[in-house]
């Protein structure tokens, strides 16, 4: 397709909303079944045991209740027989930048994320639907040892390093949605950083969705051998669609002894995104696990980020910011397992409800007997903007034995009418004031993100503010 | 009343004979909570409002008729100093009471004599469908079984210092008590009253299901203290529900000593402007016992206020399970709110669950909440022992005072000491 006709194809209603004609050339067709998976598979031609590993997974789900009796009853209209499981661009995943198809260049240019900026990252795993579009790990990376790839080409050539752990932090059945992962999984990242390598850049992927009643399904393993070092950042943004559209990935890391991983998300989804996401960790011995997530946009996100600390002194934090407006659903949180001694976990969870949205905070701590040393701190601040805007807190902590510690605080306030009043009249509108106040409630937070993804998030806040007040 | 298979209920509710006469509206009440009692589920694990329970421990194979009440010889009685009123229930029977200083124009009567007496007045206090907290089935089973309790009624304008004392005593194999109380405070009037709950021996397994509602009219201040005290054989489910009206004040205090496995509901309404409800609660748990305790503060209307505080001290084997919850429904404006459950725990395999909740839906809002867990700190007893004390005297020291700071609100000195003095008589047992 030539540039120009791209450009007359595309349509843009309004800031962030803008689709691309599509033209895949694989889809699976609409609905769920064992053809749906075999044709999966015959696609990437992958091995035995991943076919059957789909077909059981899609036992599982569909044996799988919905969760509503804690969750969301907007759960119950999913249609699953409407969606499209598999889409592909049939392109293999490129090398260089002047292979990625301009439509998705264009995709990118519209994010704000210009070229230049990325040569500076350390490689760029591009997800444009359902394969990854765009794939380049540095030379020295490779040098190191590091393997970037994505899910497909993970498990087909590197089968001896990925096949021990995938699926092993998140088991099949560990609910409905990871098991409907587990069946129709593709993209994603597989990243493997040898003993004691410190990968200096952090490693980037971008998702887009950009078809009509098409789910993505992108299935993340990042295992981190001893001692080593890496930083994942993954950010999504997606143009508006008529009618629901579901995403469902399964993110798995490992950290083995003394390992550091840091996993940063910024997500942007558009209103009518189901967006149920399982994200868990594995900590070994001193190992370190820190999950940065920020969630704006969707209809209803469902994400609790974990880490079972397996190992003595390991430790897991998860730092949450999330905003809903008018029909959204935050409902956020962390889970933290503390499986071994001296093991210490952190939680700050930072949540904006503006007009009719709907923040909620779930949380679990879990300390079983026989374990001595355990810590846990849970912070969850609600920011509460106009009068019909909701919040909900539902922690739950569960603490056998004499020698851990806990704690749990909450809060729910709203923007001092006083500071607001203070600002404007220093000669701000009401809305920038609104503004400031709530980049205020998160600065704390937004600063441990990378620089390029807090201006983003800035900018996301910014237009998210936009029209809440006055 | 020999206990065979046969006596066990199957097909009829355990309603006593009385001699009294009941209205109609009331064995229709009775009906109806027995066919919803019947018709109801036990709770299952996917039940949310049993996280982390043991349902083994809620399950009760035998549901015995109540069994007539034997009178012990003597019964201890410790009635505060300023107790204006005394009842004493041995298995739902009136055993004594002691009603000669009672104001004028205060109403305080077995509730089955209320009932009967009291035509329709007290029909809108009695609601088969009440809101409960997963505890649907037993209170639909104590609706179809009440057969005694306690009935208080300040009128208008009556300030009544000093606190009814009603003692309660669960005896004999599987004997089933379903009390029920209900208080009302008309407008700016006052009222207290203690609730105590003991078995008469140390080893018989005693199963009691109550419901308490509490009502404060416009002004209006009630105060209910709870003890519970039964044997470690023994269970007991306890309902408490609170209304509270414009400007009203609503004090609940709950102790948890005895029993091998207690289950308490508390559900607090703020129905009208500047109500105000407090909830203190403090739990001491040893050997396996399990305490399982659920709230709910519901703020209806605009500037009203809560507070609950839950301190649990934990031993042995012991559980305690907290779930509460803060609902701000929408409209009500300037809510403060303040929800805080504090644990420690004095055991390798002592087990606290806490699962403190909110729910926001309006603006103009203060509420927090918190939960912690932890144990006394080396430094504190370092601190005692320095004073010559020695660690095991420095530990209980600590734990008392740390579960008597539950009390720290109730401004009722020798109420505290009391409730204080039953804490530190079961640590001499720990």
């Amino acid at each position: 397709m030539s540039e120009a006709a791209t450009l007359e194809a595309v349509t843009i209603d309004s800031e962030g909303d803008f689709s691309y004609p599509e033209a895949y050339a694989h889809d699976a067709g609409v609905g769920l079944n064992e053809d749906t998976l075999d044709y999966i598979s015959n696609v990437k031609g992958e091995a035995d045991w991943i076919r059957e590993f789909r077909k059981k997974a899609l036992k599982t789900f569909e044996s799988k209740p919905n969760p509503t009796h804690w969750a969301s009853k907007d759960l119950e209209n999913i249609k699953f027989e409407n969606i499209r499981y598999y889409l592909s661009k049939g392109q293999k995943p490129t090398r260089s930048w002047d292979e990625v198809p301009d439509d998705v260049k264009q995709t990118f240019e519209r994010l704000g994320i210009p070229e230049k900026e990325r040569k500076y990252l350390a490689g760029v795993e591009a997800q444009f639907d359902s394969e990854a579009a765009y794939s380049n790990v540095k030379v020295e990376l490779e040098k190191e040892g590091v393997i970037f790839v994505n899910s497909t080409e993970g498990l087909r050539e590197h089968p001896e390093l990925f096949r021990k752990w995938f699926g092993k932090v998140i088991p099949t059945g560990d609910n409905k949605y990871s098991a409907l992962n587990s069946a129709v999984f593709s993209g994603g990242s597989f990243i493997y950083v040898p003993p004691g390598v410190k990968v200096k850049h952090p490693l980037q992927a971008y998702f887009r969705i950009n078809a009509e009643n098409f789910g993505q399904f992108e299935r993340t393993l990042i295992i981190v051998d001893e001692g080593a070092e890496v930083t994942y950042m993954e950010g999504c943004t997606a143009p508006k669609f008529e009618t629901a559209t579901l995403h469902s990935a399964v993110v798995e890391l490992v950290a083995m002894a003394d390992a550091k991983i840091q996993y940063i998300t910024v997500q942007n989804w558009s209103n009518n995104v189901f967006n149920l996401v399982t994200k868990r960790a594995i900590a070994h011995e001193n190992a370190e696990v820190r999950w940065i997530d920020c969630n704006i946009g969707s209809r209803l996100t469902m994400k609790y980020p974990g880490v079972v600390m397996k190992g003595r002194k390991a430790r897991g934090e998860v730092i949450s910011i999330a905003l809903a407006n008018d029909g959204q659903h935050q409902d956020t949180g962390a889970k933290m397992v503390h499986a071994a001694d001296e093991t210490t976990s952190n939680v700050v969870s930072k949540s904006i409800s503006v007009g009719e949205g709907r923040s909620t905070y779930r949380g679990l701590v879990h300390i079983p007997k026989h374990l001595k040393g355990c810590k846990n701190n849970t912070e969850c601040d609600a920011l509460l903007i106009n009068s019909n805007s909701r919040t909900d807190t539902y922690p739950a902590i569960s603490v056998r034995g004499n020698q851990h510690a806990t704690q749990h605080e909450a809060s729910v306030s709203q923007v001092s009418e006083d500071q607001i009043f203070y600002m404007q009249q220093r000669g701000l509108s009401e809305a920038a004031a609104m503004s400031l106040s709530v980049n205020g409630f998160v600065n704390d937070l937004v600063r441990e993100f990378p620089m390029e993804y807090s201006v983003e998030l800035k900018r996301l806040i910014d237009l998210e503010m936009e029209g809440s007040v006055g | 009343m020999t206990q065979t298979e046969e006596s066990v209920w199957i097909d009829a509710p355990p309603v006593q004979d009385l001699d009294l006469e009941m209205p109609e509206w009331y064995q229709a009440f009775q009906k109806a909570s027995w066919d919803r009692f019947r018709e109801l589920p036990v709770a299952t694990r996917k039940d949310e409002d049993w996280r982390y329970a043991d349902l083994k421990k809620s399950r009760f194979e035998k549901l015995y008729p109540v069994q007539s009440a034997t009178v012990p010889g003597t019964v201890d009685t410790k009635p505060l100093d300023n107790t204006i009123a005394h009842f004493v229930f041995v298995n739902g029977e009136l055993v004594d009471f002691d009603v000669s200083n009672l104001p004028d124009g205060l109403i305080c009567a077995p509730i089955n004599n209320a009932i009967s007496e009291g035509g329709d007045r007290l029909k809108p206090y009695f609601d088969v469908d009440a809101k409960r907290l997963g505890d649907e089935k037993f209170a639909a089973l104590n609706g179809a079984a009440t057969n005694y309790g306690i009935f208080v009624y300040a009128p208008k304008n009556l300030e009544v210092d000093g606190s009814i004392f009603v003692q309660h005593y669960v005896s004999g194999e599987s004997a089933p008590v379903f009390p029920r109380t209900l208080i009302i405070a008309d407008n700016n009037a006052k009222v207290s009253v203690i609730e105590r709950f003991e078995s008469l021996d140390d080893s018989t397994p005693g199963l009691s299901v109550g419901v308490c509602d509490l009502h404060a009219d416009h002004g209006g201040i009630v105060q209910h203290v709870l003890v519970q005290d039964l044997n470690k054989s023994s269970k007991q489910v306890h309902l408490g529900t609170s209304r509270s009206g414009k400007d009203s004040s609503i004090k609940s205090v709950i102790l948890n000593l005895g029993s091998a496995w207690t289950r308490n509901e508390s559900i607090n309404r703020m129905t009208e402007d500047g109500a105000n409800t407090k909830l203190y609660g403090a739990n001491l748990a040893n050997e396996l016992q399990e305490f399982d305790q659920r709230t709910l503060q519901i703020h209806d209307a605009q500037h009203t206020t809560s507070d609950l505080l839950i301190k649990n001290a934990l031993y042995d084997k012991s559980r305690v399970i907290f779930g509460g919850l803060i609902q701000v429904l929408p409209g009500a404006h300037h809510t403060d709110s303040y929800q805080s459950c504090r644990n420690l725990i004095g055991s390798e395999e002592a087990e606290i669950n806490a699962m403190p909740g909110l729910e926001i839906d309006a603006d103009q809002v203060r509420c927090s909440h918190g939960a912690t867990s932890g144990q006394i700190s080396d430094e504190e007893i370092f601190y005692l022992r320095s004073r010559g004390i020695p660690t095991d005297e420095a530990r209980r020291i600590v734990s008392c005072g740390f579960l008597a700071e539950a009390f720290s609100k109730i401004e009722n000195p020798q109420l505290v000491e009391w409730l204080s003095g039953m804490i530190a008589d079961k640590f001499d047992s720990i």
